[in-house]
């Protein structure tokens, strides 16, 4: 047996109480290609920042060849020779690729040296591995595929002999993907280490020696990939999860309530994050998007919910809703009885220093029953707030809390209770149950149904299978912008879904 | 969860940043050869041993409640308006045209006016580089900056070519006609038999500041925009989610911040001076930033600071009467409050944060 | 011949008046490239004026009052640094209250020293920076030679040789050193490793830091080159241009300077043009009262509020956009 490029033995890390990596022993044999794979959130990434220096691990140790290593910083990391291309680029944009490739790394005090040595290099490096960028181009004037060519050369200019890739294909289209594994089988044909994160399922298949699985911070599974299939992968990701069970009679569905016609959104970067999609949600169901996080389905929700621009068309009620982005498009969105529990409870949701009492009245604030005359009605909202949290059970009951001291359950019901007893046409809810304890789901799953069953139409997005299962009358699945598929939940299972959450076409399920 | 408890972020952690502050100038103040103890007894007897000193302290913290709050409201909405200096100058000329060009027949209406223009003329001031921050990304601290020296230009140009009386050497206005003169205490609070405040210029504006802390408590906590403003000034997409408009909340911010810096001219310009001079703002603008940031931006810890800083200033202005320690010691004491409570808050705070961790975990 | 000497006179003081400006405005480049934003330019060049001063007149020489300015302001810039990097704080509320600091302390120091009611004794001799002559121009030697003025000497002198002794000879040593700053810093700026780190760690400090270098080591050394550059600025407005420390001497130039290089888009030679002109402006603005241009009397204080007009224009983007180093005004923190 050779003696393995990368050992990692028993590596654990915590920030402050969430514990992201625990207890994680992975070895990669030289000259591979090793995939790590994981749902949002598995401690992918912050496994592969210690490997690379840039956090620091609680306990265990790393052995880099045989050798154990200290990495304490990148400097250490780049010395051992691993280089990382993270999933947003370190790069800096108004810089050349040159300057890029050579910063930190130059020789001596002038950079005209350096440079013309680099450029020298860069050719050799380009024939070598027929990865092929102009130097003298500014990062900001090429796309994202070139962008991660120059942080792979950046990585194999440095002397990289372990490359690490977060999530390379994130960003990319499927032809720039393609072209990405081709660069990686010839680097691995000249005897280099690559790591490749990812969560899609395909690639890891396609292009990977091994596998390891993630989940919830630890390490479920290493196997080779010749030995698996896609089935066996998907189960390892997403697990054996016990379905929390939701008593739910089963859907009588009205009317439409909100239709979206080729709905196309893009961020602020002017990538488009929703390529064009259409769907329906009728009064009386509960439609789940199911998704890996970053499929354009927090776009989605977020143009649903007045938070940034779209085009296309959606509807309410047949009444077509402002797709403008403007700041105040949220009040008319409440105006129009869509209420919406956003995905990030702590950056949107709520004021974090805001009482719960204030939290109460986030966004209809300007509620006429909230004033009197000139000024808000605190003991109205005060009042209104007891009665909330009595009736949804939020603990401690003490409506003068800030919202930052209450658990995150207890955060999550403030914001249910808030938006459900506004009694909405329309509930929008994005991981509702996120960072949220057992009890606090199957009470907040049941508000939910609760609302279903009074004729209102729900559209829930969430990246936890189990939830869209458990509340889903119908299942839509995203995957890079587009809508890959609609299934009902008694037709379906969670490893067909979780074949077209990694974009993998119908026919091959 | 919260790191420490609200009385440690509200009181002690300004309290620690004013002691390191004051030990520092002490140390200064021994350094140029002084003695302390004996400075703080001047300072206390100059500024608060008698009806005059009292005057001369309430006369100054009207000045810094109006610019402090000023500051303070935009805080709320993570604004840093240091414009408060230029907004204030602007808030003179609204006063000065007001009370020259305007035939009063009482100053209580004089003053009502006087209220108006000086929020306006604040207000406007405040108005560009506010519709630039929120509609072109215009760095806000910078543009005010600019501001401030471009209406300095300005009063000197209004001061020297327009409103300088004919035959005057003297870049001002001429004095405001004796009809709007506001009273002052002296005149407010004297008896026949016992005289008080005598030749102090604290006035009624005095209480119009006071009146402005309780508007603007009321404002922020009571009403909806105020909501909205904290809530635009704690989290941006937040505000967003709440369909609080993000370029509505910073224009308006602004204008109640610049209006509420312009107003400080009914005592300076109006109860004070009587006429409008240059340079009439004395940096009062500034010391805003200081009093907003030892307030903790709360109207009540405005009132506060801005009575410490009234007793600073009269008391610093007794001290280089009789010792050799001049004014600028209050400039220095006054940079060291605003590194402390706004720059190096982290270094208060970090230790004492631990410190409240360490209890909460020795008491579970 | 008089428009010819009017301008050439006018635009000797515009060299002046620009130079402390351009010191400033190169010090606060190094730092806001490096993603520091400095509004205490102004402080740190009126503490280094104060101390410059003040031991050139105690000590009789300017060169050590130079190098008691630079380290004077050096001590606000690495408390800036220990705000703004070490502790995270508010770059902006450091750069305020260093400003303050300075505007206090030195007319507190100049009264507990010299008791001259916030001034230093008058500079002579050693204690100030001589001007530099060149061979051939026409100075005050050769004043003293024909025993007729510099003046007359300059009027019946050939324009070119005007120019010479007017304009490029005559000035204090800081004057050119702050001219070759100029290139020098475009050359460091562009041309050096530590260029590259310092553009680099204000326009994305994670790129730095996955490159294996230092945020927190180049961020202290942009702020100390600053502390430096402020320094020469502050001695060269008590020892060069004025003969001695008077309370809040700087007047506002801290700002203008922040003002040109906003104008300047951070670019060390706009930032050369920039200064230049706002220096002319403040020349003008000395020289001519009310400038009457065909009936529209354009008044001085017009002048005087231009440098900031000229800045808020750029800075709403109607005139081509001032985009700030990325970076700027955040500190920075390995995100999670």
């Amino acid at each position: 047996m050779t003696v393995p490029a990368i050992e990692l033995k028993g590596i654990s890390k915590a920030f402050g109480p969430v514990q992201a990596n625990k207890d994680i022993s992975i070895s990669v044999a030289p000259g591979t290609i090793h995939g790590i794979i994981g749902e949002n959130g598995a401690g992918k990434s912050t496994l592969m920042s210690i490997l690379y220096g840039f956090y620091k691990a609680d306990k265990g140790e790393i052995c880099i060849n045989g050798t154990k290593t200290d990495i304490p910083d990148s400097q250490a990391a780049i010395a051992a020779g691993i280089g990382m291309v993270f999933q947003h680029f370190k790069l800096v944009e108004n810089f050349t690729v040159l300057e890029n490739i050579v910063l930190g790394a130059e020789d001596g005090g002038l950079l005209a040296p350096s440079l013309s040595k680099a450029r020298k290099e860069l050719k050799e490096l380009e024939e070598e591995y027929e990865l092929f960028v102009d130097p003298d181009k500014r990062i900001d004037e090429i796309g994202v595929g070139m962008q991660q060519r120059v942080e792979i050369l950046k990585a194999l200019y440095r002397q990289a002999e372990i490359l690490i890739l977060d999530e390379p294909t994130g960003v990319l289209t499927p032809a720039e993907a393609d072209q990405l594994f081709r660069i990686l089988d010839r680097l691995r044909a000249e005897g280099k280490t690559i790591i490749v994160i990812t969560h899609k399922l395909r690639e890891i298949i396609e292009n990977t020696d091994t596998v390891s699985v993630m989940r919830r911070g630890q390490m479920t599974a290493t196997v080779k990939t010749a030995e698996t299939s896609p089935e066996e992968l998907a189960e390892l990701m997403v697990g054996r999860k016990v379905l929390l069970q939701v008593d739910k009679v089963s859907a009588k569905p009205g009317k439409p309530i909100l239709e979206v016609e080729n709905l196309r959104v893009f961020d602020q970067a002017g990538v488009e994050r929703v390529k064009g999609i259409d769907l329906t949600v009728r009064a009386g169901e509960i439609v789940g998007i199911a998704g890996v996080a970053g499929n354009g389905q927090s776009e989605l929700l977020e143009v649903l919910g007045g938070m940034r621009p779209g085009q296309g068309s959606i509807k309410l009620n047949g009444e077509p809703l402002a797709l403008s982005g403007h700041g105040s498009d949220g009040q008319a969105r409440r105006a129009q009885h869509i209420a919406h529990v956003p995905e990030d409870r702590q950056r949107e949701g709520l004021i974090m220093d805001f009482h719960a009492w204030e939290n109460v009245a986030f966004g209809y604030h300007r509620d006429p029953a909230y004033q009197r005359g000139l000024f808000m009605d605190n003991a109205a909202l005060r009042a209104d707030t007891e009665r909330k949290i009595e009736k949804f059970d939020v603990r401690p009951p003490n409506g003068w809390l800030t919202a930052k001291s209450f658990s995150g359950g207890n955060q999550q019901k403030i914001v249910v209770a808030r938006e459900i007893e506004r009694n909405p046409d329309l509930l929008l809810v994005g991981q509702p149950t996120r960072g949220v304890d057992i009890g606090a789901i199957e009470f907040i799953h049941k508000q939910i149904v609760a609302l279903r069953d009074q004729g209102k139409a729900i559209l829930l997005v969430s990246v936890e299978l189990e939830e869209i299962f458990s509340l889903s009358d119908r299942i839509a699945v995203m995957f890079d912008g587009h809508i890959m598929g609609e299934r009902l939940p008694h037709e379906t299972d969670e490893k067909e879904l979780g074949l077209l959450m990694a974009g993998v076409a119908e026919e091959a399920a | 969860m919260d790191k420490m408890p609200k009385w440690a972020d509200v009181v002690l952690i300004p309290l620690i940043s004013l002691i390191l502050a004051a030990i520092l100038s002490a140390l200064v103040i021994l350094a140029i050869g002084e003695n302390p103890v004996e400075a703080v007894n001047l300072m206390v007897t100059g500024a608060l041993g008698s009806t005059y000193g009292w005057g001369y302290t309430l006369y100054y913290a009207t000045n810094f409640m109006f610019t402090g709050l000023a500051v303070a409201v935009a805080f709320h909405a993570r604004l840093f308006n240091i414009g408060g200096e230029g907004q204030a100058m602007l808030g003179g000329l609204g006063v000065a045209i007001v009370c020259l060009y305007i035939p009063w027949p009482h100053w209580s209406i004089a003053l009502l006016a006087a209220c108006a223009a000086s929020m306006l003329f604040g207000a406007a001031w405040a108005a560009i580089p506010a519709y630039l921050q929120a509609k072109r990304g215009s760095h806000i601290v910078i543009t005010t900056i600019m501001f401030n020296f471009i209406a300095a230009a300005f009063l000197n140009y209004m001061l020297v070519n327009v409103m300088r009386p004919q035959g005057s050497q003297d870049p001002a206005t001429a004095r405001f006609p004796e009809a709007v003169h506001l009273p002052t205490f002296q005149s407010m609070f004297s008896t026949a038999e016992n005289a008080v405040f005598k030749g102090a210029p604290a006035n009624i504006s005095f209480f119009v500041a006071i009146l402005a802390c309780f508007v603007v408590w009321a404002l922020i906590w009571r009403t909806r925009l105020g909501y909205e403003i904290r809530a635009y000034g704690h989290s941006e997409t937040g505000a967003v989610y709440a369909g609080i408009s993000p370029v509505r909340i910073t224009i308006v911010a602004m204008l109640i911040s610049g209006a509420l810096a312009g107003l400080m001219a009914t005592n300076n310009v109006m109860g004070e001076a009587e006429r409008l001079v240059l340079n009439s703002t004395e940096g009062a603008g500034f010391i805003g930033i200081a009093v907003a940031l030892m307030g903790r931006s709360h109207p009540f810890g405005v009132f506060v600071a801005a009575l410490l800083f009234g007793f600073l200033y009269q008391g610093g202005a007794e001290l280089a009467l009789w010792t050799s320690i001049p004014r600028e010691l209050i400039v220095v004491i006054q940079a060291l409050v605003i590194l402390f409570t706004g720059a190096l808050d982290n270094m208060v705070r970090m230790p004492l944060e631990k410190l409240f961790l360490g209890l909460r975990k020795g008491a579970e | 011949m008089d428009i010819f000497v009017t301008l050439i006179q006018v635009l000797d003081s515009t060299i002046r008046l620009a130079t402390p400006l351009l010191l400033a405005c190169l010090a606060g480049l190094y730092s806001e490239r490096a993603g520091i934003f400095d509004i205490g330019l102004e402080g740190k060049m009126l503490m280094a004026a104060f101390f410059s001063a003040a031991v050139a007149a105690v000590t009789g020489s300017v060169w050590l009052g130079l190098l008691a300015g630079i380290a004077s302001s050096l001590v606000l810039s690495g408390l800036h640094g220990l705000a703004s990097i070490t502790f995270r704080g508010n770059q902006l509320i450091s750069g305020v209250a260093i400003n303050f600091l300075a505007s206090g302390l030195t007319v507190l120091i100049a009264q507990s020293w010299f008791k001259q009611g916030g001034r230093t004794p008058s500079l002579f001799g050693g204690g100030r920076f001589e001007s530099a002559e060149f061979p051939y121009a026409i100075g005050p030697e050769d004043a003293e030679l024909t025993g007729q003025p510099v003046s007359e000497l300059m009027s019946d002198a050939n324009s070119i040789h005007m120019v010479y002794s007017e304009l490029l000879s005559g000035h204090s040593i800081l004057v050119y050193v702050a001219f070759l700053m100029v290139p020098l810093t475009w050359w460091v700026l562009f041309r050096t490793r530590f260029g590259l780190r310092l553009r680099a760690v204000g326009e994305n400090p994670a790129a730095v830091d996955t490159a294996g270098v230092s945020v927190v080591g180049l961020r202290f050394a942009a702020v100390a080159i600053c502390g430096v550059l402020c320094g020469i600025a502050g001695a060269y407005l008590a020892t060069a241009l004025q003969a001695g420390f008077v309370k809040e001497m700087t007047a506002g130039r801290g700002f203008i300077a922040l003002a040109a290089l906003i104008f300047a888009k951070w670019r060390p030679w706009h930032a050369m043009w920039a200064c230049l002109l706002f220096g002319l402006l403040q020349a003008i603005a000395l020289r001519f009262q009310n400038i009457d241009l065909g009936g529209v009397v354009i008044p001085v204080q017009a002048m005087d509020a231009l440098p900031y007009i000229l800045t808020v224009v750029i800075l709403a983007g109607f005139v081509g956009k001032a985009v700030p180093p990325r970076a700027g005004g955040e500190p920075y923190v390995k995100e999670r």
